[in-house]
């Protein structure tokens, strides 16, 4: 057994000592000590898929662009077509290099003609504000505006109802990737209907100061389902299932949307932006590598990172490995060559030096029933 | 938390020693920092470990983690009922979820090792970080 590390100035969000106090076991993502698991990772992980889960992911970024060149800004620095965007809808997008790279995937919401609120990744943000900043050759201005927000995502069969009980908008109406800038306990949220879980669920972006009385709220108001609080080891299990890339393992500076499967992201025809041409150029070319799903065949664990064999061969890398929780399967994702990523290949997972079989298979792992 | 008559690792092993015979597993804080376990790997029947290097590994739903032997020795026996079973580790990590029992090759490694008292002050050390 290794010791665990020791924690040094680490960053926390403002439910920390409600996690503390609530017993979590805490981890550090990315320079936040933020909760690893509450009830265990599998009973957080099944509640969620069955009943429902709250997760403290306030870690999150939030950059805001607002002018009256907004849209000009985010479509130059975004491979989505923003501009096709209503009020209060939501994309998923990308920020990207000119090289047609990561800088870090995003959610894009429309706040409003001239206003648009971004949600990045929390070890990125910075980077990403910096970014978006340095891109900014138009009438718009581009604030960092993590401070501003707490954010609380609720997720599984029963969160709308849970977190129905504590507001008076109506979030049947709100579609899937919609919004609504409404109330939770009478307080101003963003209520929005995405999650990273691959469930139905909301996200609540929250003043700060506020935080600890929704979270409290929902868990009482999802007592009667059963809610459990959940930590960020669930919410990878979750994610992966549902094959959400995350950044740093599907998707980095060095991984194109065409590689990691994102390619609905990228709208060539929508005018240029930042990566296009390098983009434009490997879609010709074609891609060397992609991202494939596998499951083992074998006993056996994949981990990020370990080698990918295909005849025998390193070929690759396993870019999340887990065990899925719901699935009951070993599953991860992984790059391996184009031509070796049909449904069905055969591959072997170098593990603790030993080949372990495994087989690609058809991505989502997990798809709910809607 | 933890048996007096059990002797602990660093590494958050345990060893309960009768005779020239020892058995091995993992602590109640081992499997504690590591959550649900999910996968085990022990050495095989006839294999020589070796003090202070790895025997096997335990896996989480999130991690890997070597297991180090508390001592040298031949292996005697191994639970197998864990390769199906991991999440016994979980439940009862100082009884039916022991990892291998091993006939001692250097007794006096036992010593070395840490009392219950001395392990319970170390892992409350390790803690407060």
């Amino acid at each position: 057994m290794e010791p665990a590390g020791a924690a040094t100035a680490l960053q926390r969000t403002p439910l920390y000592s409600l996690h503390r106090s609530m017993g979590a076991k805490m981890v550090d993502f990315g320079g936040w000590d933020m909760p690893r698991e509450y009830s265990g990772i599998i009973d957080e992980h099944l509640a969620v898929r069955t009943r429902a889960g709250i997760f403290d992911v306030s870690h999150m970024g939030e950059v805001e662009i607002r002018g009256p060149q907004a849209l000009q800004l985010v479509e130059w620095v975004t491979p989505n077509a923003a501009s096709r965007l209503q009020d209060n809808q939501v994309q998923y997008s990308a920020l990207l290099y000119p090289q047609g790279t990561f800088v870090d995937d995003i959610l894009v919401h429309r706040f409003g003609p001239e206003h648009f609120f971004l949600c990045v990744n929390a070890s990125n943000q910075r980077k990403d504000y910096e970014w978006i900043v340095d891109q900014n050759r138009f009438d718009a201005e581009v604030e960092f505006a993590s401070e501003k927000y707490a954010q609380l995502a609720v997720q599984g069969p029963q969160a709308l109802a849970t977190v129905q009980k504590l507001t008076r908008t109506e979030l049947a109406s709100i579609r899937y990737y919609w919004f609504a800038r409404g109330e939770v306990l009478g307080i101003p949220a963003i209520l929005a209907r995405t999650g990273y879980t691959g469930e139905d669920g909301v996200e609540l972006y929250l003043p700060p100061e506020e935080a600890e009385r929704v979270w409290k709220a929902v868990l009482e108001a999802g007592r009667e389902f059963d809610i459990r609080p959940c930590g960020l080891g669930a919410r990878n299990t979750l994610r992966l299932e549902a094959k959400m890339a995350l950044y740093g393992h599907e998707i980095d500076d060095t991984t194109t949307p065409w590689e990691a499967g994102l390619g609905w992201i990228v709208k060539l025809d929508k005018g240029d932006f930042l990566g296009r041409e390098a983009l434009v150029k490997q879609k010709e070319q074609g891609v060397a590598r992609q991202l494939a799903g596998f499951e083992m065949r074998e006993r056996g664990i994949a981990r990020d990172g370990y080698v990918v064999r295909v005849d025998g061969r390193p070929a690759g890398r396993v870019t999340s490995g887990s065990p899925a929780p719901f699935l009951k399967k070993s599953i991860g994702l992984c790059y391996v060559p184009v031509e070796r990523a049909g449904l069905g290949q055969r591959i072997e997972i170098e593990i603790r030096n030993q080949p372990v079989g495994a087989v690609i298979v058809p991505t989502p792992f997990y798809s709910r029933k809607k | 938390m933890y048996p007096e008559d059990y002797r602990y690792t660093k590494e958050h092993e345990w060893i309960r020693v009768e005779g020239d015979t020892g058995t091995i597993g993992i602590t109640f804080h081992a499997q504690k920092e590591l959550g649900d376990i999910v996968y085990v790997e022990t050495p095989k029947v006839g294999t020589t470990i070796t003090a202070g290097k790895a025997m096997g590994s335990v896996e989480s739903v999130k991690a890997v983690s070597e297991i180090f032997a508390p001592v040298s020795g031949e292996v005697l026996a191994v639970n197998d009922e864990l390769a199906s079973k991991p999440e016994k580790l979980n439940a009862d990590p100082y009884g039916a979820a022991w990892l291998v029992k091993v006939r001692l090759s250097n007794a006096p490694e036992v010593k070395g090792l840490m009392t219950a008292a001395a392990y319970q002050e170390y892992t409350a050390a390790e803690g407060s970080h």
